[in-house]
C-alpha cells in the first residue's frame, strides 16, 4: 500500500500529472463577530503533496484547518474533504489532526495517550509504528507532564497520526520550539510524506514551508494571495536583501521607492527590496558613507513579505 | 444468549465491540487521569472523611439520642462526599479541557462526544463509591454504627443514583466557569450548598430561615433518602425526594446542552 503510493507519486511527478484533489474549500467566507476571518477563499489539496499554508498571525491559517476539520461551518461557500461533508464521522476516520492547543491533561502517560486516540479510529496503527513515527519510544511511558516542550508537540503529532490518516492537517506545528526540537519534528514530517500521505501544514516560518512544502499558498487578510512551488513563489517575486550599515534613519530608508521592508539588525539594516540596483544607487547618493554592502538573493521570506506588502498595499 | 448473537449481522457485531471498547478505554483513562491528579484524587475522598472523624467520631462519641451522630453524620458526610466527587469530577475537567483547547483535539477525531461525557459520570461515580464505601467503613469500625449488608447495599445504590444529579449540575457548571478558575467557582457552591442542606451539622440544630432554605435544595433531600436508610429520615415519603432530584437533573442537563451547543455553535457558527 505504502510503496504502491509512493510509486505513484513519482511516476505522477515525472509525468507532471495533476494528482487528484482531496479537499477543497470553494469561495469560503467565515467571520468572528466583526473580525472577517476569510473572504471568499478557495484552496485545493491534492493527493500526495504537502501543501503549506503561509502567513502572518490573524491571515486565517488556523480558521481554514478548522472548517477542513468540520470544527467550524463556513458562512457562505463550500468545504469538502474526500468528497464529503468534513463533519461527518466517514471524512474524520481519514483525517489526522495536530491542533495547537494550550493544555493536555498531564497524567496520561504517551502510551496511554496514544492508546486512548487510536481506540476512536477502526484500522488505528500499531502503538509500535506510531511512537516510532513520531520519534517517542524513549519516552513512551512517561507522563505527558513530564515531557520536554519538543516532545509534547511529538505527542500532538503522533495523536494525529493514530488512525493511519490519509490526510493530515499540521497547525503551526513547530511554533515555540527551538531550532533542533524544530529540525527534528521536520524529519518526522519528512517521513509522513515518504508513506504517501497529504499534508497541509500551516506556518509563519518561511524556513519551514521552504524545506518541506511541494507548493505554497501565501495567504493574507483571508484570502490566498499567490500560490506556487517555493521556488516560483521566489522567482514570481525577485525580492533580494541589501544589507549596509548607514547613519540613515529608518524612516528615510523606508521612504525610498522600492524598499519593501527595514529591519535593524544590531548596527546595520536589513533591507528587502524587489530590486537591488535602485536603491543602492539611492541609499549611496544619500549617505556617502555607507559601507559594509552585502546583497543576497530573496528568501521565502522576502518573497512571502513582497507579496503580502503588495497586498496591504503598503508598497507605494 | 449465544444465538441471539449470532443473528446479528457481523458488521454491526464489529461496531458494537468497536464502540464497546471505545467507551471502556475513555472511561479507564478518565479515571487514571484523575486518579493521578492528587488535587482530584486526595482531596475529594479526604475532605468528607477527615470531617467524619472530626465531628462523627471524635466529638460526636458524647452523643445519646435516639440516633447516634456517628450513625446520622455517616449518612449526611456520605452525601457531602458524592458531591464533590461528582461535582470536581465532571465540572473542572471538563472546564478546563474544553477552554483549553484539549476537547478541540478530541472533537477533530472520530470520538463519539457522548463517550466523553460518559466517562466523566462513570469517573466520578466510581471515586463516589469509594468515598461512601470508606465512610462506612470508618463508621462501622470506629464510630459503633450498626449496618446490616443490606442496608450497606441500599445506601451505597441510593448514595450512586443520588450522584448522578451532582455529575448533571458539573456538566453544566463546566460550561460556565473559566478553566482556571472552576475549582474556586465549584467550591463556591458546593460548600455553601452542603452547609445548609444540613451535610455537616443537622439542619435541625441551624437557624429557621436556613432550614427553610435547606429543604428546597437537592443535597438536602439526597442527605434524607440516605438518612431513610439508616433509620434517621424525617417522615416525608422518599418519592418526594426523588422527584426533586430528577428534576433538579433534568434542569441542569437542560442548562449543560444550552452550553454545549453554544460552544459547538462558536465553532460552527
Amino acid at each position: 500500500m505504502i510503496a504502491s503510493l509512493e510509486e505513484s507519486r513519482e511516476v505522477r511527478r515525472s509525468r507532471g500529472e495533476p494528482a487528484a484533489v482531496v479537499a477543497r474549500l470553494e469561495e469560503v467566507s467565515k467571520s468572528y463577530g466583526a473580525i472577517k476571518a476569510l473572504d471568499r477563499l478557495s484552496l485545493e489539496i491534492r493527493a500526495g503533496e504537502l501543501l503549506a499554508l503561509l502567513g502572518p498571525n490573524g491571515a486565517g491559517k488556523t480558521t481554514v484547518v478548522k472548517l477542513l476539520l468540520g470544527l467550524a461551518r463556513p458562512a457562505s461557500g463550500r468545504v469538502r474533504v474526500f468528497d464529503s461533508d468534513p463533519q461527518r464521522p466517514a471524512s474524520r476516520v481519514r483525517v489526522g489532526a495536530m491542533l495547537q492547543v494550550a493544555r493536555v491533561p498531564e497524567t496520561l502517560r504517551v502510551r496511554e495517550h496514544l492508546d486512548l486516540f487510536s481506540s476512536y479510529y477502526p484500522k488505528p496503527l500499531a502503538a509500535e509504528e506510531i511512537l516510532a513515527l513520531a520519534g517517542l519510544t524513549a519516552v513512551k511511558d512517561r507522563l505527558f507532564g513530564e515531557l520536554s516542550g519538543g516532545e509534547r508537540q511529538r505527542v500532538l503529532f503522533a495523536l494525529a497520526l493514530c488512525g493511519d490518516p490519509d490526510l493530515l492537517f499540521l497547525d503551526e506545528p513547530t511554533v515555540g520550539l527551538d531550532v533542533e526540537a524544530r529540525r527534528a519534528l521536520w524529519g518526522e514530517i519528512r517521513k509522513l510524506i515518504a508513506r504517501g500521505k497529504t499534508v497541509l501544514l500551516t506556518t509563519h516560518y518561511m524556513e519551514e514551508a521552504d524545506a518541506l512544502a511541494d507548493r505554497v499558498a501565501v495567504i493574507n487578510k483571508g484570502s490566498v494571495a499567490r500560490e506556487g512551488t517555493p521556488a516560483e513563489i521566489k522567482a514570481r517575486t525577485a525580492g533580494r536583501r541589501i544589507r549596509c550599515i548607514t547613519r540613515l534613519e529608518l524612516e528615510t530608508v523606508l521612504g525610498i521607492p522600492g524598499v519593501i521592508a527595514v529591519r535593524r539588525d544590531r548596527e546595520a539594516y536589513e533591507i528587502s527590496v524587489s530590486q537591488a540596483e535602485p536603491v543602492l544607487r539611492e541609499l549611496l547618493r544619500a549617505d556617502t558613507g555607507l559601507w559594509g554592502v552585502e546583497v543576497t538573493g530573496a528568501g521565502l521570506e522576502e518573497a512571502f513579505l513582497a507579496l503580502t506588502q503588495q497586498e496591504n498595499g503598503k508598497e507605494e | 444468549m449465544a444465538t441471539a448473537t449470532s443473528t446479528l449481522p457481523a458488521a454491526l457485531e464489529t461496531r458494537l465491540a468497536y464502540n464497546f471498547k471505545l467507551w471502556l478505554k475513555e472511561a479507564k483513562y478518565e479515571y487514571l487521569k484523575n486518579l493521578r491528579l492528587r488535587t482530584y484524587s486526595v482531596s475529594v475522598v479526604v475532605f468528607p472523611v477527615m470531617f467524619y472523624i472530626l465531628f462523627g467520631l471524635i466529638l460526636g462519641r458524647h452523643g445519646d439520642g435516639p440516633i447516634r451522630a456517628a450513625t446520622y453524620l455517616m449518612a449526611t458526610y456520605a452525601t457531602f462526599g458524592i458531591m464533590g466527587a461528582s461535582l470536581f469530577g465532571t465540572a473542572a475537567g471538563l472546564a478546563a479541557e474544553r477552554g483549553l483547547g484539549w476537547f478541540e483535539v478530541k472533537r477533530s477525531s472520530p470520538m463519539p462526544p457522548a463517550a466523553y461525557f460518559a466517562a466523566k459520570i462513570i469517573m466520578s461515580v466510581i471515586f463516589s463509591a469509594q468515598v461512601v464505601l470508606l465512610l462506612m467503613l470508618l463508621g462501622v469500625t470506629l464510630g459503633g454504627v450498626k449496618l446490616s449488608l443490606v442496608c450497606a447495599v441500599k445506601l451505597l445504590a441510593i448514595l450512586l443514583a443520588g450522584s448522578l444529579p451532582f455529575c448533571a449540575m458539573g456538566l453544566a457548571l463546566g460550561y460556565f466557569v473559566g478553566p482556571n478558575s472552576a475549582p474556586a467557582a465549584i467550591n463556591l457552591i458546593y460548600l455553601p450548598m452542603s452547609f445548609c442542606s444540613g451535610l455537616w451539622v443537622p439542619l435541625m440544630f441551624l437557624p429557621r430561615i436556613m432550614r427553610q432554605l435547606g429543604e428546597i435544595l437537592p443535597p438536602y433531600h439526597l442527605s434524607q433518602l440516605a438518612l431513610g436508610v439508616v433509620g434517621a429520615g424525617n417522615a416525608e415519603p422518599g418519592l418526594k425526594h426523588w422527584e426533586v432530584l430528577i428534576g433538579f437533573t433534568l434542569i441542569c442537563l437542560g442548562i449543560a446542552r444550552i452550553g454545549y451547543q453554544r460552544d459547538e455553535g462558536k465553532t460552527y457558527g
